[in-house]
């Protein structure tokens, strides 16, 4: 993919990022099929040009932002973060990006701005994984307007220094590294700002799995797996055992004051 | 001695079975285990111990419908092959994914339901590979076909297990396939039962 100019960002680790393979060729994009490969493999035809978001909901200034417009919106940092699958696996990527509080703040949400909603593209004819009906389409994530405009939470657009490849989320997605994988929506045409915390996909598909939340958590397991542990994709495997998930995933610094005061095993 | 298949097909079989080991190891040595390899691993052997509980439950019907009543020599062979994959997918378990960890693996059978059952269907293999060798077999003598009889509820709990691992993520395409192929094996002896039972009764009342 194209290269994109970044400058070093804040909040990034210094553990050796997983490999541009690895992060490239194993995937949950579901939109592309249910299989690791499949996004790397069946993600091609996605047209990411033209492109554009539609920010709207309660906000000042909704506006429609073509995908030239968000690259040159503010200052694209890289920033190499930490990413902890719900399923147990984790990588470290360095993302490129802005923070999404830089665009929350161009379009001036109302008081009634509580939840951003993000929706994922929902095209049958690029996206083959759609006739599947594990998920109701399209994707839907969604986040508290705190949490939204935390300043780790990106607005990514590229990764490895280069812009999105498709299986990744092209050309514009979201990460927020103290929560699970799938909270961080990909491949986005639209930000909603809404009153009422939206019904995300996976909470909609299985209330008891997946919270709305949906923190990296170690003392709060999945009903079929326990999160206490997790596998360094390219590090940890035949010869090294899985090592401790760490609350929040490691941003607890960061974020725990988000949450004080909740009950985690309730609102997981 | 009964005619039993030739020595030829009984090697060839076992030469089969043993493919999707060497596979695992082909794809280890070449570094084509994908990002993810104990998952891999662990994936494949889990699947490769469903399809030869299947192919094991295969030989009875495959005998009635063809008369081709050599083929019931090859039973022992593919059941011990799904005893072999399951020894292999639960060291995965225990090596690779738990360490040894014998409280995460108590925790884990009583929290999560699908590793119950996985579990228990190993558990359940394990006195049919034990007495699968003729001495036992001639030693159980009429016990020997009832206890065997438990490969029924081993089939079902390797279904049960994978199903209930998919149904997080409502992804059911595959143990749909297992549950539907065990299914129909196990169906069709209920049918012939059945209809054994029925003509029994007939021939009695006659």
């Amino acid at each position: 993919a194209a290269r994109l100019e970044t400058r070093p960002g804040p909040h990034s680790t210094l553990e050796k990022p997983t490999s541009y393979r690895d992060v490239t060729g194993y995937n949950n994009f579901y939109e592309f099929g249910t299989d690791k490969e499949d996004p790397a493999r069946r993600a091609g035809a996605l047209k990411t040009r033209p492109w554009t978001v539609s920010v709207e909901g309660e906000v000042r200034r909704p506006k429609v932002f073509g995908i030239e417009e968000l690259l040159a919106l503010a200052p694209i940092e890289e920033r190499v973060y930490r990413m902890r699958c719900v399923e147990g696996w984790s990588m470290v990527i360095p993302w490129a990006g802005f923070p999404l509080a830089e665009l929350v703040r161009r379009v001036e949400p109302t008081g009634n701005a509580k939840y951003v909603e993000f929706v994922t593209l929902a095209d049958r004819a690029q996206m083959p994984g759609l006739r599947s009906d594990v998920l109701d389409w399209p994707y839907v994530e969604g986040l508290r307007m705190d949490e939204a405009v935390h300043p780790l939470t990106l607005l990514t657009l590229g990764l490895y220094g280069e812009l999105l490849p498709k299986q990744n989320g092209a050309p514009v997605r979201i990460v927020v590294p103290w929560k699970y994988g799938f909270k961080s929506g990909k491949s986005i045409v639209r930000i909603r700002f809404v009153e009422k915390q939206p019904l995300t996909s996976w909470n909609r598909a299985g209330p008891q799995e997946y919270g709305f939340y949906s923190n990296v958590n170690p003392e709060v397991s999945h009903p079929r797996w326990s999160q206490a542990t997790e596998r360094r994709i390219g590090e940890d495997g035949f010869l090294q055992r899985k090592r401790p998930t760490l609350m929040f995933n490691g941003y607890a610094d960061q974020v725990a004051p988000l949450y004080a005061g909740m009950d985690l095993r309730r609102f997981f | 001695m009964r005619p039993g298949p030739s020595p030829a097909l009984r090697v060839l079989v076992f030469a089969a079975c043993l493919l999707p080991l060497a596979r695992l190891f082909v794809l280890g040595w070449s570094d084509a285990l994908g990002a993810n390899p104990v998952e891999f691993v662990s994936r494949s052997t889990g699947t490769w111990t469903l399809v030869m509980l299947c192919l094991t439950l295969s030989v009875t019907p495959l005998r009635r419908l063809s008369g081709w009543n050599a083929v019931i020599r090859l039973r022992r062979m593919l059941g011990l092959f799904a005893f072999f994959y399951g020894c292999l997918h639960l060291l995965c378990y225990v090596w690779f994914d738990q360490w040894f960890d014998g409280m995460a693996i108590l925790v884990d059978l009583l929290e999560r339901p699908f590793i119950a059952a996985g579990f228990a269907g190993w558990l359940l293999m394990l006195p049919l590979a034990l007495t699968s060798n003729a001495a036992m077999i001639r030693r159980l003598g009429r016990h020997w076909a009832e206890l065997h009889r438990a490969v029924y509820a081993v089939a079902a709990l390797g279904v049960l297990h994978f199903w209930w691992h998919k149904a997080g993520k409502n992804d059911l395409a595959e143990p749909m396939i297992y549950a539907a192929v065990v299914g129909v094996l196990l169906g069709w002896r209920l049918w012939r039962r059945q209809r054994a039972a029925q003509s029994g009764s007939r021939r009695s009342s006659a």
